[in-house]
């Protein structure tokens, strides 16, 4: 037997993991085409303000610099949805590191020393670039990000809170993140007489190919835009960044192709943050544990370019049974660079809170914080009404605590110590929705009996390529060694990006109907094929986009154990532990990853990573990573993740929900639920960092005179 | 494109010659921080004198019990070195606990010392630094400073030095050893770097064209109890917080012999004299200690959002003294 019936969900290791390893794969700076040049930019150093003049003259004298691209002789471009794109077209500076030159140069030690022999003068204006939650510049955001309602509200929450026998009512401080993908924001751009060639790092190719064709007022057709290899991106990339738009400006200005890498350092300015958020739940519960009010207010930040609004309390309205809530999305506007997309945005930052807010419910309850979240599992999606088409988040906790261990726990906090280390476990429940886009695909066979399936998806290191080929080979009934696939380049049939938890998804789906609809032409033909092979091809317009009768979401369950060193206020994970549901899981090997990964993220959420808005300037603190402190090995000794398996009808051929993002949701109140166990003390600002856990440590040894 | 020459001298000699000839020169060790720095444009060198080739990549144990460390041996290779393990062992826990297996595989002992502080506003030249341009201001005691100095800071400067290295050889009573036109010389290594005072662009008191060919631990602080440790955000590959080097010769019940140094406390590692004096005779009970580290950091003065610092370097240091004693004379 050809093993057929293992391809989907079988733990195949990455095709392209031969070339990674071997230096092979490429990646968007790596096309060296001839006559390449190389790009770097020249960041605002201003927070506020206008550009009076750009001096060139010593940056142009520099060996080796072709041109310097200001707002003066930049190319003209549409103006585009995303004003973060708008780059060189007006003297305006928004943020400090905004770009306001580009140099050009035929090497790129020589485009940065150009960089910073140019000389530019401001206007500069009173900044103002810290958020507070009584920010008089705050208002009450129409739509969060995602497309949802800025507030909701069912029922009296303000009465239902205030008769409640049990009330929470508390804040938490999640700062700003930062994505920082391993490869930084790169592309290469030529133009070919009339036609634009770009190799960008990017999440969406197809995306990035319109978005290009918007503001260089061309047809799509004309450009091409690949993305064979993607050193992660986390969100970061999901639409194009300022280095698409200015590699294909200078290389439409010079003539020759051009590459910019965006330097490390500039990174956090200009491709998007997660912005910081400052939450307030209220929480009203019966003593037998059931939530009668939920109320949940995220202040946030955005630019003055554009409106982005972290959608931390949607979550709120979606995992527990209330039948008073509210929730309300307030942002305010300050000169501060533009915030955007990071993993599982408003799910990260708005299940801490909530996810937090709940195991201090417990505590006030004498509840075990398990049995909580069971008690107020909802039987239909609280803010919708929907049924949910599958949901197993009280599985996720049941397997969960006995994997862990849970029913081992002494339930008081400060009762685990060994020596100097406090020892606490924690738990939070975790939620990602169901994401879908519309895509294309093409699968073809060949007479060498062999397939050619093309989709442009991407594979940002997460295996696209890897999973497409089990979804094909398992639609078409052969072993998968026999399908060859074609992602990364917008020249393939159209597909949505890699964000959102939704590509496997949405790419899978047109793959599955294509190669379904070739196999039952196959299965009706007979003799040889044509020398060209016989194609299929699918779109999923009008149904992978279509509105559900029902509430789709993965849920899942994380916890936690850790260790917080008395004498320096130390923290560290000894143990993290998922649980997902998350549809049918598609590669065993390659969702292992993904979810492992997500949860390191979430550690780092929780205890490592940090980003301060440096008040007297408008940029962040933290722009490299000596200062901003992703989890290194040691950090992470033993995480796993584990899954229990959906059979769910309502989400797409394949019955498989997102999983990209979900490791990261639940990760840090897990940890910041441990630490309080550990520690008797709730810290409610992250990141647990020792500065304040041992300003904590030292308030309870010796608490100040009341 | 900023150009530099470079040059690969063969002798100790050899190299202070070619500093020499060629002004706006510096000595290249294992390049993980200056070379990082004349990327960012904070270094502009004109002359790059490799000094990685130099015969000073040895360890050598002296008659007198004192041990010679060559300034070209690397950091890995010292953390590791069964001698400095076995009689210096804060040594090589500092060394290990410093930056990530790969950079200990270059960075060299010399180097180490002579790296420059991680503060951002020195790495940025966007951005005022009094280290980087005297008289542009200091950024950080208006931005953001949660790790900056505590001790010993002036209006012009709050940086801190990095090293954890420069910490446990501090208190250890190492010596550098210095080459320079006017021939060798050796300062205290708990001398070597200073304050910030009105020239916070000067780290050490290196005179122009020296070059540091090794350092020494004597034979007085060998075989004796000592410890580092240190407090960072992440359990590897973060600069201290707070961190605290220690030796202790506890003799007829009474403290003998002391060196306590703190790292990221200040411009320099700072070298506890006050708290070694307390307890010079004093029986080595925890308030003895307390009393000492104490008396110690009085004298800090927090800034706004750094204040942590005081009391996690008290605790590192009563936790690491500790464990210099039998458990018993506590």
């Amino acid at each position: 037997m050809t093993g057929t019936e293992t391809a989907l969900g079988a733990p195949a290791e990455r095709r392209e993991g031969r070339e990674k390893v071997t230096g092979t794969a490429r990646y968007a700076a790596e096309y060296d085409r001839p006559g390449r040049t190389h790009a770097w930019p020249v960041p605002a150093t201003v927070a506020r303000g206008r550009v009076t003049g750009v001096d060139t003259a010593a940056a142009l004298a520099q060996p080796g610099v072709l041109a310097v691209l200001t707002h003066e002789n930049a190319p003209r471009l549409a103006e585009p949805d995303d004003a973060t794109l708008a780059v060189l077209q007006d003297a305006k500076v928004p943020h400090r590191g905004w770009f306001v030159a580009l140099v050009v140069a035929e090497t790129p030690e020589a485009a940065r020393a150009g960089a910073t022999a140019v000389r530019v003068s401001y206007d500069v204006e009173p900044h103002d670039s810290v958020l507070r939650r009584d920010h008089p510049a705050s208002y009450a955001a129409e739509q969060a990000n995602g497309g949802h309602p800025g507030s909701t509200e069912h029922g009296d929450p303000d009465t239902a809170f205030a008769s409640a026998e049990v009330r929470v009512d508390v804040e938490y401080d999640v700062p700003p993140l930062h994505n920082h993908p391993m490869e930084p924001h790169s592309s290469t751009a030529r133009w070919d007489g009339d036609r634009l060639i770009v190799e960008t790092s990017s999440q969406g190719t197809s995306t990035a190919r319109d978005v290009l064709a918007g503001m260089f007022a061309m047809p799509a057709e004309r450009i091409t835009v690949v993305a064979e290899h993607v050193g992660g991106g986390f969100g970061s990339k999901g639409t194009p960044r300022p280095d698409v738009v200015l590699a294909a400006m200078a290389a439409r200005h010079t003539g020759r192709p051009v590459t910019l890498t965006l330097p490390r350092r500039l990174l956090p300015s200009v491709v998007g943050h997660r912005a910081p958020t400052l939450h307030r739940l209220r929480l009203g519960a019966g003593a037998d544990g059931r939530l009668t009010a939920l109320v949940h207010d995220v202040t946030t930040h955005t630019s003055r370019v554009k409106e982005f609004v972290e959608q931390a309390a949607v979550p709120a309205r979606v995992m527990y049974a209330a039948p008073h809530s509210r929730t309300v999305h307030r942002v305010a506007p300050l000169d501060v660079p533009s915030p955007s997309w990071m993993r599982a945005p408003g799910e990260a930052p708005g299940m801490y809170a909530l996810e937090s807010a709940m195991d201090e419910l417990a505590g006030e309850l004498g509840m075990d914080p398990v049995e909580l979240r069971v008690r107020n599992e909802p039987e239909t999606e609280p803010d919708s009404g929907k049924p949910f088409s599958s949901r197993h988040l009280v599985e996720c906790l049941r397997e969960g605590a006995r994997r862990f261990g849970w029913s081992r726990r002494d339930p008081r906090p400060r009762s685990g110590r060994t020596g100097p280390l406090l020892v606490g476990t924690g738990v939070a429940a975790a939620t990602y929705p169901v994401m879908v886009s519309p895509s294309t695909a093409a699968a073809r066979a060949l007479p060498d009996g062999t397939f050619l399936v093309q989709v442009n998806a991407t594979d940002i290191g997460t295996g696209a390529r890897t999973v497409v080929a089990q979804i094909a080979a398992d639609a078409l009934g052969v072993e998968p060694g026999r399908v060859r696939i074609e992602v990364g380049s917008s020249d393939l049939p159209y597909a949505s990006l890699a964000g959102g938890s939704s590509g496997t998804a949405s790419w899978g789906w047109p793959v599955h109907d294509a190669c379904v609809s070739l196999a039952e032409r196959l299965a009706g033909r007979s003799g040889p094929l044509p020398e060209q092979g016989i194609e299929a091809r699918a779109d999923t317009a009008g149904r992978a986009d279509a509105d559900s009768p029902y509430a789709r979401h993965a849920f899942g369950a994380h916890f936690a154990e850790v260790t917080v060193d008395t004498v320096s206020g130390e923290v560290r994970v000894r143990r993290l532990l998922g649980v997902y549901a998350a549809g049918r899981i598609l590669n065993a090997r390659t969702a292992r990853s993904q979810f492992i990964g997500g949860m390191t993220m979430g550690l780092g959420m929780a205890l490592t990573e940090d980003s301060t808005v440096d008040a007297p300037f408008g940029d962040f603190a933290e722009s490299d990573l000596a200062s901003y402190h992703v989890p290194a090995h040691a950090d992470v000794p033993s995480v796993e993740a584990h899954w229990i398996e959906e059979d769910d009808p309502h989400l797409n051929p394949m019955g498989s929900k997102g999983i990209g993002e979900i490791g990261i949701v639940g990760t840090a109140a897990a940890i910041g639920n441990a630490v309080h166990h550990a520690t008797g003390i709730r810290f409610r600002r992250l990141p647990l960092t020792p500065d304040r856990v041992l300003t904590g440590l030292l308030a309870h040894e010796s608490p100040a005179p009341v | 494109m900023k150009t530099f020459a470079y040059v690969r001298p063969g002798s100790v000699e050899e190299a202070a010659a070619a500093f020499a000839d060629h002004p706006g020169a510096r000595y290249l060790g294992g390049g993980t921080n200056l070379v990082d720095l004349m990327k960012l444009g904070v270094e502009r060198p004109e002359t790059l004198i490799d000094v990685t080739r130099l015969p000073l990549d040895t360890v050598e144990e002296l008659p007198d019990g004192a041990l010679r460390v060559g300034a070209m041996v690397r950091n890995s290779d010292l953390a590791a070195h069964p001698v400095v393990r076995d009689r210096w062992p804060a040594l090589s826990q500092a060394l290990l606990a410093g930056a990530s297996g790969q950079l200990r595989n270059a960075a060299t002992t010399g180097g180490n010392l002579l790296q420059r502080t991680r503060c951002p506003y020195f790495q940025d030249l966007g951005k005022p630094c009094n280290k980087r341009q005297m008289g542009s201001g200091c950024g950080a005691r208006e931005g953001v400073h949660r790790d900056h100095a505590v001790l010993g800071h002036s209006p012009h400067c709050i940086a801190t030095h990095p090293s954890d290295m420069a910490v446990a050889l501090s208190a250890l009573d190492a010596r550098v050893e210095l080459h320079g036109a006017d021939g060798p010389r050796s300062v205290p290594a708990a001398d070597f770097h200073r304050l910030p005072g009105d020239h916070p662009e000067r780290d050490t008191e290196i005179r122009p064209g020296e070059l540091i060919t090794g350092v020494v631990l004597p034979a007085a602080t060998g075989g004796l109890p000592s410890r580092y440790r240190k407090a960072r955000d992440r359990a590897s590959y973060a600069f201290a917080l707070a961190s605290v080097a220690a030796v202790l010769r506890v003799s007829d019940g009474v403290v003998a012999q002391a060196g306590i140094a703190f790292g990221a406390l200040a411009h320099r590692p700072w070298r506890a004299r006050r708290a070694e004096a307390a307890l010079l005779g004093a029986a080595p009970t925890a308030a003895a200690f307390e009393h000492a580290v104490d008396l110690e950091l009085a004298d800090a003065q927090p800034l706004r959002d750094n204040a942590y610092k005081v009391p996690l370097a008290r605790r590192l240091a009563l936790d690491v003294l500790a464990g210099l004693v039998p458990s018993a004379t506590l």
